[in-house]
């Protein structure tokens, strides 16, 4: 219980085309995240399937079931917000009752179901706090809690983590895992975030200027990206793009992923002088200025010194080289 | 407070500045509760002194009191400020939200057309506005006054609430939605309550006016049962004899009620004032 189905939605503010055509099936039970550049359209997509938006045209099918005339509180969804959206004047636990009083659910249902939850994402102690008086944190599980206690056929997240610290962010990350795990509920999660789209998703969907750039799972995407803008938007460091031209090659653009080259002292490929070295520990990247393929990363794992201004020759792994056209689509 | 606020010659400065400016405000108002006590020699004589055991005299509130009507001409005004008030902030609350929430054709249009009334002035209309009360009859009614003040309130109120409302977050409206609250639950429960300080500080710059207004009251409402505290104050200008005693101890009166209103607000007033410039 739970699949959607969305069947060419365009949305327009205005003269502003925001959404160009977005076909899209989820299954039950599945990890969907939407990732792209901020203003590509994410948050207009997710509030037009929960019906915060009307959309242009086109039709949102959830469980086979047209919802385009169904408020958002009928259409069996939950939502959790970047900002919380915790009510101010409300207790934790009222927070998380009141869609369940507005629906009529009995009394005592709602107090198992808050129970549960609170539980699940350790909220027992902070029931009876109000919002103001908790951290970012626990406004943030209060407010997955709130979505987890409607028991929804379709959760949508909306960059739940962009307003957390790093540390807190791979916790809560960590907690959205599991929690998708052991409730086994469909979920879809919208952030600018390509590691985060790359550790949680089942499936990921690449969004860029209001159009699907591609579907597929992270490892798809990350092994043949259909597109430069995918390539460059899966991995990180992001890929180098080489001028075809300047290396005597036919296609447009050659892609090159940082950890898919290698350097040597001596001999390589390209010849360059190494402009910044940044040592993370466990891999180091370097910058190098190349004669013929200008200013590319290339990622070492583990310790590797290298002093700004040495010589440095890299090679790329014919292999995991890419090609593309002068439309962008990847060559075959 | 930032060092610099602290050093001696700047703290004594700016409280200087202050201490002139409470005087300077304060003065007419210490002059005329001062003279409201006392008799009318006393007033003459010494206008600038407070009152002494030789010039006390209650003898302006006597006849404020002795004088028929006088609690009654409280009630009236009383009515006419609180329901006026109480119009103003709900219909412009709701006005507000309506053009900083939805989209609709003309919104722009509708918000510059409810924002004109601030630019022009009520009474350039009041003959129309008495040929209007006559023709449905409601000469000499408190609910004209209040129709009258209601109008001449919701443009500002609109105006500077429609701002504070585009700054709540969507995000809270929308978790609403999601909820199932209706949109007027939204509005009351969740958006009022987050501005609240906006809504005093409209409430404050509705009801001074208000109160101490003249004109209408003179105009539109001047017999015996609807008449004002300003307009009841009137009563002891003669054309040839003034009862300044009474007219003093009238107008120190008027001052408490506005007084209680504006303590009620005051704490959400000021932060209203001041609220964006600290995050
Ligand atoms: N209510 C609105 N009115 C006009 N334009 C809007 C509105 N909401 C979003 N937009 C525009 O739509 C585009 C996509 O916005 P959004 O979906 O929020 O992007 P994302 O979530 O991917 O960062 C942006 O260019 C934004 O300016
Ligand atoms: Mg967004």
């Amino acid at each position: 219980m739970g699949s959607l189905k969305i069947e060419n939605v365009k949305k327009a503010f205005g003269p502003v085309e925001v959404l160009k055509g977005i076909d899209l099936q989820v299954n039950d039970g599945e990890f969907v995240v939407f990732v792209g550049p901020s203003g590509c359209g994410k948050s207009t997509l997710l509030r037009v399937i929960a019906g915060l938006e009307d959309s242009t045209s086109g039709r949102v099918l959830i469980d086979g079931a047209d919802v385009s005339v169904t408020p958002p509180a009928k259409r069996g969804i939950a939502m959790v917000f970047q900002t919380y959206a915790l009510y101010p004047h409300l207790t934790v636990k009222n927070n998380m009752a009141l869609g369940l009083k507005q629906a009529g659910t009995p009394a005592a249902e709602i107090e198992r179901r808050i129970k549960i939850a609170s539980a699940m994402l350790s909220l027992e102690p902070y029931l009876e706090r109000r919002p103001a008086e908790l951290s970012g944190g626990q406004r943030q599980r209060v407010a997955i809690g709130r979505a987890v206690v409607r028991e929804p056929k379709l959760f949508l997240f909306d960059e739940p983590l962009s307003n957390l610290d790093a540390a807190l962010r791979v916790n809560t990350r960590l907690e959205i895992a599991q929690l998708h795990r052991r409730l086994k509920a469909t979920m879809i999660y919208v952030t600018h975030d390509q590691v985060e789209a790359m550790t949680l998703a089942d499936k990921i969907v690449v969004l860029n200027a209001g159009r699907i750039e591609q579907i597929g799972s992270p490892m798809e995407l990350y092994n043949a990206p259909a597109n430069e803008f995918v390539a460059g938007f899966i991995g990180s460091p992001k890929m180098n793009f080489i001028d075809g031209a300047r290396l005597g090659e036919t296609a447009k653009t050659i892609g090159v992923r940082p950890e898919h080259l290698t350097v040597d002292t001596k001999s390589g490929a390209w010849k360059g002088t190494v402009v910044h070295a940044e040592h993370l520990g466990a891999d180091t990247n370097l910058y190098l200025d190349c004669e013929k393929a200008g200013l590319i990363t290339v990622r070492i794992f583990g310790v590797y010194n290298a002093e700004p201004g040495a010589t440095l020759y890299a090679t790329p792994d014919a292999a995991k080289t890419y090609r593309f056209g002068a439309d962008g689509k990847v060559l075959r | 407070m930032s060092t610099a606020t602290r050093s001696l010659p700047r703290t004594i400065g700016a409280h200087a500045i202050l201490i002139t400016y409470t005087v300077i405000a304060l003065f007419p108002v210490i002059l005329v509760v001062m003279n409201s006590f006392k008799s009318r020699a006393g007033i003459f004589g010494a206008p600038l002194t407070p009152p002494t055991p030789k010039t006390f005299d209650l003898i302006g509130y006597t006849t404020v009191f002795g004088q028929g009507d006088f609690f009654h001409y409280f009630q009236n005004s009383l009515v006419v400020t609180v329901l006026s008030l109480f119009f103003v902030l709900l219909f412009g609350a709701m006005a507000a939200f309506a053009l900083s929430e939805y989209r609709f054709r003309g919104n722009t249009l509708m918000g510059l057309y409810l924002a004109l009334g601030i630019m022009i002035p009520i009474r350039l209309g009041t003959v129309a506005i008495l040929q209007l009360m006559v023709a449905t009859g409601l000469v000499n009614t408190l609910a004209a006054l209040i129709l009258v003040y209601t109008a001449q309130g919701l443009p500002l109120a609109i105006f500077i609430l429609s701002e504070f409302m585009k700054q709540v977050s969507d995000d809270l409206k929308n978790a609403g939605r999601i909820d199932g609250l209706s949109e007027y639950t939204i509005f009351f429960r969740l958006v009022l309550p987050l501005v609240r300080p906006a809504m005093a500080t409209v409430a404050v710059f509705t009801m001074i006016p208000i109160w101490n207004d003249l004109w209408f009251p003179l105009i539109l409402a001047p017999s015996e049962q609807t008449k004002t505290v300003t307009l009841g104050a009137q009563l002891f200008l003669g054309q040839f004899v003034t009862n300044w005693n009474a007219i003093l101890a009238a107008l120190s009166l008027a001052i408490l009620p506005v007084l209680i209103l504006y303590v009620i607000f005051s704490r959400q007033l000021i932060r209203g004032i001041t609220s964006g410039a600290v995050k």
